[in-house]
């Protein structure tokens, strides 16, 4: 249920630390639970959870590991909370079972993941955007997740209450794929009045597993609410009673979990666009990438050189319509990414008939405007 | 006809008949806890029986109150959060000894640490029963099962020291063969403010007593009531010797976490930290 509140912070403009911000921001949504364990660079929004739960009335827990604090905020969650936990690319790893049980078993629940360059340890302090394709695929089975990419201090405020929110309307599992440079980015952002919060449908009703539709979100009652509820992550059928030897309950199970995301497209997909019309060099990128894609394509536009960008705020699911719309035009399309190409196989598979042009960095560096304009010049005669 | 009380607490349409193979210990577990359960003066409303995954973990799927079937060697963690997101809730795990002491020990012991208000029903029938047989950590060295053809090398756990070991308030250990004996001792762990354990001593005559030639159920069960001691009865540590200790090996107070909690919610809604 959509509804307008007050914001907790008072508004105003203010100074802050992205991982500040996005605790802050899971508290206006709502956020009453947090359990999560120590990773860099992730801690500060443990931390500052820790400070500001108890204020609001909430429980903070730092839990003995990550699969720990996946599980209780998943039970907080089906307690009736509001819930989130915060890692980095290890402890997103060990979380992974737990995002499946809340796909299978349709809990809300917030997962921000500070992406560090890996693989295992790899640089702890450094940034990269290399867990992208393991958000979306991750977790075994077939199954489909929301992953939101910010790209400022104003978005890892933001787009934490818009994560909440499609993950309270969607029953999902929703992930906050940060970097390490946004999270420890200080820059001023704005606290507005009001804002617009989606508090789940928790109707008590028989059927918590199922709808008619083959794309619907069902009602979800909580623990203690009377509904006497069977959770489990074994298939189920629409009342919750296991049914694993039925390929019927399998096959509209799984189904649903995907198509009440992919239906829904039109309402999770957030994209911007900046001088996309008509665009020769179409560049697309996320987080911090898109914000070096901005200057690159800025001082481009200078120069009279028609070159444009198609910022991912959703990458999954991925927005394919919009892509295409994008590059209608294009002579070539850029793709920078602090990974060795992940989302541009996304981008090649959509448009195959396309130069597409991956611009991988992996020096545990944010990508910058000159590693940009360096490829760029190769195609631009 | 009189329908008997437990009936209230379980679920008799679609589940049943249940899964458990014959002579299972299990369902005697399920029996107890039930009736433990009734006569703490317990409706269907107030509880949330939490598990993982195995033979055990099937067990709250036939309860007639909110049930929660997680991952395996999960149940632990998620029930924390359920009891700290609804504190009012009677929250009880009930779970086998694979699934608590193997993949779900580091939360078992953290848990018991941390004295979060639950109780923990563990039965202990000293194999993976849903998997096929497999050695467990509470299989005795030397014994058979399916991944120890030859004897198993290993030393197995003793949950109920662990767990006093780790900050349990309340440990107690009773078996399915003394039926009215586990019945008080749940009841006596609901009850119980902080982190409760009560290690059930179960039979698996499907697999782990054929592997070790212990005969059927009854003789499993006559087993158990032959060679279990009382703690109450033992005068010289010498007389538990090969013997399995029932009763409550360990009840002291301790500060309960949320009770705790409560009060760091008081102190920090008193002085408002601003950002």
């Amino acid at each position: 249920m959509k509804t307008i509140v007050k914001s907790l912070l008072a508004p105003r403009k203010y100074f802050m630390q992205g991982n500040i911000a996005c605790a802050e921001g899971a508290l206006a949504a709502g956020c009453r639970y947090y359990a999560g364990y120590p990773i860099t660079p992730s801690s500060e929004i443990m931390e500052h959870m820790s400070i500001r739960l108890p204020e609001v009335g909430g429980v903070f827990m730092q839990m003995e590991d990550e699969i720990a604090s996946i599980c209780s905020m998943i039970g907080a969650s089906w307690a009736g909370a509001k819930v989130m936990t915060a890692t980095s690319g290890p402890g997103f790893s060990l979380m992974l079972e737990g995002i499946g049980y809340a796909v299978m078993t349709e809990t809300p629940c917030v997962i921000v993941d500070v992406q560090r360059a890996g693989p295992a340890t790899g640089q702890a302090t450094k940034p990269a955007q290399g867990d992208v394709m393991q958000a979306r695929w991750g977790a075994h089975g077939d199954h489909r997740i929301i992953a939101l990419s910010p790209w400022s201090v104003q978005e890892m405020y933001d787009l934490t209450i818009k994560a909440f929110n499609f993950s309270e309307k969607y029953r999902v599992p929703t992930i906050l794929l940060a970097d390490e440079v946004v999270a420890h980015l200080k820059e001023s952002f704005v606290v507005k009045p009001e804002i617009e919060i989606y508090n789940r449908d928790k109707t008590l009703t028989e059927t918590p597993f199922g709808t008619q539709e083959e794309d619907g979100v069902p009602p979800m009652p909580c623990f203690g609410q009377g509904a006497q509820l069977l959770v489990t992550g074994s298939t189920h059928n629409e009342y919750g009673i296991r049914k694993v030897a039925d390929p019927d309950v399998q096959e509209r199970l799984v189904t649903r979990l995907c198509k009440k995301i992919d239906n829904h497209k039109k309402d999770i997909c957030l994209t911007e666009r900046y001088f996309t019309d008509n665009a020769e060099y179409l560049f697309v990128a996320y987080g911090i990438s898109a914000r070096s894609s901005y200057a690159v394509v800025s001082e481009l536009r200078e120069s009279q050189i028609n070159a444009g960008l198609l910022r991912y705020i959703t990458i999954w699911p991925f927005d394919e319509e919009t892509l295409k719309e994008c590059a209608l035009e294009a002579k070539v399309i850029f793709v920078p990414e602090m990974n060795q190409g992940q989302l541009v196989l996304e981008i090649m598979r959509i448009l195959p008939h396309q130069k597409v042009i991956p611009i991988p960095k992996t020096r545990g560096e944010a990508i910058y405007p000159s590693d940009i304009i360096k490829v760029f010049r190769k195609y631009h005669e | 006809m009189k329908i008997p009380e437990i009936f209230e607490f379980i679920r008799v349409d679609e589940r049943l008949p249940h899964i458990l193979c014959p002579g299972c210990g299990i369902g005697s577990a399920m029996n107890a806890m039930v009736r433990a359960i009734i006569e703490s003066g317990l409706k269907n409303d107030d509880v949330c029986v939490v598990s993982g995954i195995g033979c055990s973990s099937r067990i709250p799927g036939y309860i007639d109150a909110d049930t929660f079937h997680t991952l395996h060697g999960r149940a632990i963690p998620s029930a924390t959060g359920v009891k700290l997101a609804h504190p009012e809730l009677e929250v009880i795990v009930i779970a086998g000894d694979g699934d608590l002491l193997a993949i779900g020990g580091n939360h078992f012991i953290h848990a018991a640490r941390r004295n979060l208000d639950m109780t923990v029903i563990l039965i202990n029938n000293f194999n993976y029963g849903m998997t096929g047989g497999q050695a467990s950590p509470t299989t005795p060295q030397g014994k058979y099962a399916k991944t120890a053809p030859y004897g198993w090398t290993e030393r197995n756990f003793d949950a109920c020291a662990i767990a006093q070991a780790s900050g349990a308030v309340f440990v107690a250990r009773s078996t399915t063969y003394h039926v009215t004996h586990l019945r008080t001792l749940i009841k006596q762990a609901i009850k119980k403010k902080g982190f409760a354990l009560v290690e059930v001593i179960s039979q698996c005559p499907t697999l782990y007593g054929r592997l070790n030639r212990m005969g059927d159920a009854v003789k499993m069960l006559e087993y158990f009531r032959d060679n279990t001691i009382s703690i109450s009865q033992i005068k010289d540590p010498k007389e538990a010797e090969g013997k399995i200790v029932i009763g409550v090996l360990h009840d002291v107070e301790a500060p309960e976490y949320y009770e705790t909690y409560k009060e760091i919610i008081r102190r920090a809604q008193a002085q408002k930290h601003h950002v």
